[in-house]
């Protein structure tokens, strides 16, 4: 291991080692953050739900937005998948259908980010499984 | 170091700071009663570690009650060494210990000379409320001593002494809670352990946990036998200890009373060790001017220093814990193993009497005496030098047994040839004595001169570690001096490292010497007592007409009549010894 | 590459150690491997999520989804159904006993929500044994900002500030104690980590340096700092194995990275930590018999003053504090000291770490913010009395504490409250005890304690507490008279006011307080000889009912000491001499006719 010669070492290390357990800080608290739930049943791996998933991660961690992206079972939404349930911090969840990349890419940049409404949410008829 | 003002009892008072409330209470009349707490002030010898809790007393605006001996006074200090929380807690405690503890009074040995027999007493303590199981453990008797921990109080004074004071590291707790209890590491037997059997243990036990083998029963024995004859030897230190014993002044020199005492005893010749204190100065004298003029001749590998060999308890320790130096000491014997081989020989043949028939008893002030009698390298076909050896304690009981009314005794001569001695030998007695002994022979001898001044006092003293240089002749003599254990191996160990560069060293395993030794009256750490044996001593050096142990006519006749010259043949065979490697090995039963 | 979607978090602490955890996480890297789900999900093995009751746990983050009683045999189903497919194992999720609902999420856990974790911040979230983890969560920052932006005494007045007090039982304000020890000068001080945890049931300590020990280290080192000494030194029980692992690991990574050994972060300063093992001994957790063991002597104290601030270690100034008031010096100076000082109470600050135990529900480690009632401790986060019995008692301060019972329940825990209600902190033993508890056996068991633990030094110690036991055991015999209840009062208060340590002149706390909480109890025992939870055994007499008894023999036959006779056919008698009240003819009684009376 290289030594850690100074505070600004220090501070690098952290840094860097942040990620590793970033995911875990953020289940740690997760209400204050936007949490996103991939539905991920048969149907939706399907439908692509896995690719989308790590898009969402990966955009997410690349513009700088903490976020819980986590997977759940299916969602009901059959019809609609790829499924994705987006909760902002105290607000109620919303869930989006045919999501694909581009429309991730929306939902991350104007719903998560700023909290405008895009089009593709699923009307919610009942709560989701896990609430 | 300022002054600092307390209250004790309604009573003011000021003390130094720094002063226990112990001690503050003291100054000003009030004796609180202590139990583990001990001291030997002119010694810097102390114990308190706080463990019996005797002592406590109430201090205002404290949550518990306090131990006064580790308490130390604050200024404004409000104390009560009485009230009714003290004295119920004191009550309590000490019946605590009571309750752990065999009420045996009657046929204990500290019977009427126990501490805690004492502060039961005073405390007024009829009955024992708490009571329960009592631990036990099995008792160990060696050579010298005996260990009856049934009785252990637990006030570690026999620890301090055996590994603070000594350095033996014989003793030490061991156990926990109810069944802690003080014995040698794996609660082997003494005569397992590295004990010298110095009996400092024993000097400082309150109690009657640590005690003397006791030998009386067998001089009592051999005294009713006819077909014996019994010759005693008494050691110098006794002589100015005993009539404590009897109700007299520390310091009273009662050579007479004692020399009368045991004529009345029944033992058929009274002696003296003193004689053969003599006697040792003679043949150790001649081996150190052996030694120092192989030295001065350019001589290698001369054993210098010269270590004294009189103390038993001091042989033991080097055998123990300094193997590799068991050529250093002078392979003079003790005086006491000296008497027995001449009296075994040269008297048994004067008198003619077979050598079975004699029976030799010693009366010392010391415990490793008795097992430095039991050695077998002091014996000639099983039969031992030197029989029996009693303590100071145990001569006054037979005294006392014999219905002597010892303090207004007429006194007595001790008989001859063994009997006369000079002013060398009582100083044998006191730390520094043997060494001066040695000088006033020694200068006499190699300077062919006569000695400007027999007394040395710069060889006197009660410090632990001294050393002085003597100039004899042309020659400066460099003198080491220890008393007690611990000084013994701080000196030795300086030796070891090439610090030093003595020529002779006296070592006493005893703090003090032999007025202090673990045979004597308890001093109950009343140092006065060890300092008046002191000035008792060398009382008696002053009052020899001869002081020089050469000039002793009964040594000059013995080595004309019978031995031939000193550190001669017959010398070598009867009065020097060697010694062995008894480092300790741990073998767990 | 894809970004790991899953932490698998499993507890590695001693409690679910025992009980397989080493397996369940192999297994679970087996089952990652086989399915390619390396890209997926990583497994962590950290230290104690203190819900021991329910162990062995396992978390999956970011869902915080909390697993309990976890085999190796689930594993499987959990990559499956958790990790693939997004279901989570219902079976194996916390029940609310009170509800009877599985709740998923540790966050909605009674047992978590009263909760704030300070000295347990990284227990049951990071991997002790990696450095990196702990440098993530802001480690070392604390001692970087102490050493690169403060004096000793800046660090000293902030450590004041907090208001942190000893967690070890004491409660003695720890910046003062810092302070003391700075203003020793000496060659050479000494910082001590007590690590000697030795209540029965406690492992707060054990679980902080097996969680999370680097902590304990970085909090060591500032301590140093602030009182000038490069040296320190944990005193840990030689029974803590993992916990001794997990230093020695912690220690090993430290000092690769520069972070313990010389010139610490560049600035100079030089300190280093080496463990000492001790025995096991009670009384070693009193500072200066801890002190005296590592330095090779018999684990006894002495009188203070001297403190340990002046002549401690090898007779040099040392500052002794215990594992968890180490744990929470890097929030203190990371949060500062007036974020910490909010928490608690006015006199107490923070929080504190307690060992849940007994007739409780949720058995555990918990950690809860100072002024929190033993009701909020006992009943939401314990979760209530074991099957629905009636609470009796709450014993806290382990041996040297008291029992507290219902008429305390809205006491806010905090040293001085507990204290005023005749038990004590402690280091945070707490253990319920409900209606089937003998009060006097408690008192009992826990004399049986300290004299077990005395190291004999004091007389009041060492023959007291026997005393004490052994009226106790007379009266749980049913020998026991009025008079040896004042002897019991009496005693114990001579105890307590003459023991020369704190283990002495507390030994007696169970006995004074349960005497004066139940003392209806100890009446009962010696006048009306009756224990009525039915403990002292040799109280009970069994009974047979003649109008109910036929005769057929059978309590006869099976009774181990042949103690009852009778003709087949007619009422049988029991011989209450003979009878050991081992309870068989109760139990073989096909027709109720054995009472105990």
């Amino acid at each position: 291991m290289a030594k850690i010669k100074s505070l600004a070492d220090l501070k690098n290390l952290r840094d860097n080692m942040k990620s590793g357990i970033d995911l875990r800080e953020r289940g740690d608290h997760p209400d204050a953050l936007p949490q996103v739930k991939v539905g991920m049943a048969t149907s939706g791996i399907a439908s692509g739900a896995k690719e989308i998933m790590n898009f969402m991660i990966d955009e997410l961690d690349k513009r700088g937005i903490p976020a819980v992206v986590t997977q759940t079972g299916d969602m009901g939404y059959c019809y609609a998948e790829p499924t994705i349930e987006v909760k902002l911090p105290g607000q109620d969840p919303v869930v989006f259908g045919y999501v694909n990349q581009a429309k991730a890419d929306e939902i991350i940049e104007k719903y998560i980010k700023n909290g405008e409404l895009v089009d593709g949410i699923l009307p919610v008829n009942f709560r989701s499984v896990n609430e | 170091m300022g002054k600092i003002n307390l209250i004790i009892d309604n009573k003011p008072v000021q003390v130094e700071n720094g002063t226990t409330v112990l001690q503050a209470a003291k100054e000003i009349g009030i004796e609180i009663p202590t139990l583990c707490y001990f001291q030997l002030k002119d010694l810097n010898i102390e114990n308190k570690p706080g463990g019996c809790r005797v002592c406590v007393v109430e201090i205002e605006g404290r949550r518990n009650l306090a131990p006064s001996c580790t308490t130390n006074c604050t200024e404004g200090m409000i104390v009560h060494t009485h009230s009714l929380r003290v004295l119920n807690a004191r009550r309590t405690v000490v019946e605590l210990i009571l309750s752990d503890h065999p009420a045996d009074c009657l046929v204990c040995p500290k019977s009427g000379n126990c501490e805690l027999q004492n502060l039961a007493h005073r405390l007024g303590i009829r009955e024992i409320s708490y009571q329960g199981v009592q631990s036990t453990y099995r008792k160990d008797t060696s050579p010298s001593i005996i260990r009856d921990v049934d009785k252990c109080v637990m006030c570690r004074r026999c620890e301090m002494m055996c590994n603070d004071v000594q350095t033996v590291g014989a003793l030490s707790a061991i156990n926990r809670g109810f069944t802690a209890v003080v014995a040698p590491a794996f609660e082997q037997n003494l005569d397992k352990s590295p004990c010298t059997f110095c009996g400092q243990c024993v000097a400082v036990c309150p109690v009657g946990a640590l005690s003397e083998v006791d030998n009386t029963p067998q001089v009592i024995r051999a005294l009713t036998d006819k077909t014996k004859t019994v010759i005693v030897q008494t050691a110098p230190a006794v002589r100015v200890a005993l009539g404590e014993e009897f109700g007299m002044e520390p310091g009273t020199i009662v050579t007479g009373k004692m020399a009368a005492a045991l004529r009345e005893l029944g033992f058929n010749y009274v002696f003296d060790t003193d004689f053969a204190a003599d006697l040792t100065i003679m043949e150790e004298g001649t081996e150190l001017l052996g030694r120092l003029s192989d030295f001065l001749a350019g001589k290698k590998d001369v054993k210098l220093p010269i270590l004294t060999s009189c103390c038993p308890g001091w042989v033991n320790f080097l055998e123990h814990n300094f193997p590799e130096m068991k050529e250093v000491p002078s392979t003079a014997k003790s005086p006491q193993q000296m008497f027995g081989a001449i009296a075994k020989t040269y008297f048994a043949n004067k008198i003619g009497v077979k050598r079975e028939d004699l029976i030799v008893v010693s009366v010392m002030p010391c415990l490793a005496k008795k097992y430095e009698c039991q050695r077998d390298e002091f014996k000639t076909n099983g039969d031992p030098d030197v029989n029996y050896s009693i303590s100071t304690r145990e001569l006054a009981k037979l005294i006392k047994m014999a219905n002597i009314d010892f303090v207004n005794l007429p006194d007595a001569e001790f008989d001859n040839p063994l009997g006369e001695s000079t002013g060398a030998a009582p100083i044998f007695g006191v730390t520094g004595g043997v060494i001066e002994a040695a000088v006033r022979t020694a200068y006499e001898v190699f300077t062919g001169q006569k000695l400007p001044k027999i007394e040395f006092t710069e060889l006197r003293g009660l410090e632990g570690v001294r050393s002085a240089t003597i100039k004899v002749g042309d020659l400066d003599l460099n003198i080491g001096i220890a008393n007690g254990l611990g000084n013994a191996r701080k000196l030795l160990n300086q030796v070891k490292k090439g610090e030093a560069n003595y020529h002779a060293i006296e070592i006493m395993a005893c703090p003090g010497g032999c007025i202090g030794g673990g045979g004597q009256p308890l001093h109950h750490g009343n140092s006065e007592i060890i300092l008046k044996r002191s000035a008792a001593i060398y009382e008696e050096d002053r009052n020899k007409p001869l002081r020089k142990s050469h000039e002793n006519p009964y040594i000059v006749k013995l080595y004309e009549e019978f031995l031939g010259k000193p550190c001669g043949e017959l010398s070598h065979h009867l009065l020097h010894t060697h010694y062995f490697d008894r480092s300790t090995k741990i073998e767990i039963e | 590459m894809a970004k790991i979607k899953y932490h698998i978090l499993c507890c590695g602490g001693t409690g679910c150690h025992a009980s397989k955890s080493d397996v369940i996480m192999s297994r679970f890297n087996e089952v990652i491997n086989e399915k390619g789900l390396t890209s997926d999900a990583k497994v962590v093995a950290t230290g104690c999520f203190g819900f021991c009751e329910q162990g062995p746990i396992v978390k999956i983050l970011p869902d915080n989804t909390f697993y309990t009683r976890v085999t190796p045999e689930d594993v499987e189903e959990i990559i499956n159904e958790h990790i693939i497919k997004g279901r989570k194992v219902t079976r194996l999720l916390y029940t609310d006993p009170a509800k009877n609902e599985h709740i998923e999420d540790s966050k909605h856990m009674n047992f978590y929500k009263k909760q704030i974790r300070i000295a347990l911040r990284n227990c049951g979230f990071i991997d002790p044994e990696n450095i990196n983890e702990y440098i993530a969560r802001e480690g070392y920052e604390a001692l970087s900002k102490v050493l690169g932006e403060m004096t000793p005494q800046q660090a000293i007045e902030e450590v004041k500030l907090s208001g942190l007090r000893g967690r070890g039982g004491g409660g003695f304000p720890t910046g003062l104690k810092w302070e003391f020890a700075s203003k020793y000068q000496a060659d050479q001080k000494y910082v001590v980590c007590n690590a000697d945890e030795g209540d029965p049931g406690a492992f707060m300590d054990r679980s902080i340096l097996e969680g999370d020990p680097h902590s304990v280290l970085e909090a060591m080192e500032i301590c140093g700092y602030c009182i000038g000494a490069t040296k320190g030194l944990i005193y840990i029980r030689a029974e803590y194995p993992l916990a001794i692992h997990r230093l020695k690991v912690a220690i090993k990574q430290a000092r690769e990275v520069g972070l313990l050994g010389k010139d610490i972060l560049g600035t100079g300063f030089d300190f280093d930590v080496e463990l000492r093992y001790g025995a096991g001994a009670f009384v070693c957790g009193e500072e200066t018999a801890l002190i005296h063991s590592m330095e090779g002597h018999r684990g006894e104290p002495t009188v203070k003053p001297p403190f340990p601030a002046e002549s401690g270690y090898l007779k040099k100034p040392s500052n002794v504090n215990n594992v968890e008031t180490f744990a929470n010096i890097p929030v203190i100076f990371n949060k500062g000291a007036n974020w910490f000082n909010k928490i608690g109470t006015e006199r107490s600050k923070g929080t504190k770490v307690f060992a849940l135990a007994g007739k409780i529900n949720n058995v555990g480690l918990i950690e809860v913010p100072m002024g929190t009632t033993l009701r909020e401790v006992i009943y939401e986060i314990g979760g209530g009395i074991k099957g629905g019995k009636k609470f009796k008692a709450v014993q806290t301060g382990g041996p040297s504490g008291g029992c507290l019972t219902e008429k305390h329940l809205d006491v806010p825990i905090e040293y001085d409250t507990l204290i005023a209600a005749g038990s004590m902190m402690g280091s945070g033993g707490m253990i319920v005890m409900d209606e089937d508890n003998c009060m006097v056996s408690v008192a009992k068991f826990y004399l049986e304690f300290t004299v077990e633990e005395s190291c004999g030094k004091c007389t009041p110690c060492r023959i007291g507490n026997k005393r004490l036991h052994e009226i106790l055991d007379k009266i749980t015999k049913g020998h026991g008279t009025m008079e040896d209840l004042d002897k019991l009062k009496n005693l114990s208060q001579v105890i307590k006011d003459t023991a020369l340590c704190g283990l002495g002149q507390t030994s007696p706390n169970p006995v004074l307080s349960t005497i004066d909480n139940f003392w209806d109890e100890y009446v009962e025992h010696v006048t009306v000889k009756k224990c009525r939870a039915g403990v002292c055994t040799s109280m009970l007499k069994f009974v047979i009912d003649p109008e109910v008894c036929i005769g057929c023999t059978l309590c006869a036959r099976n009774c181990p000491v042949n103690a009852i006779t009778g003709e087949r056919k007619s009422p049988h008698q029991i011989n209450q001499d003979i009878c050991i009240k081992c309870g068989t003819c109760k139990e073989k009684c096909k027709f109720g006719a054995i009472s105990i009376k």
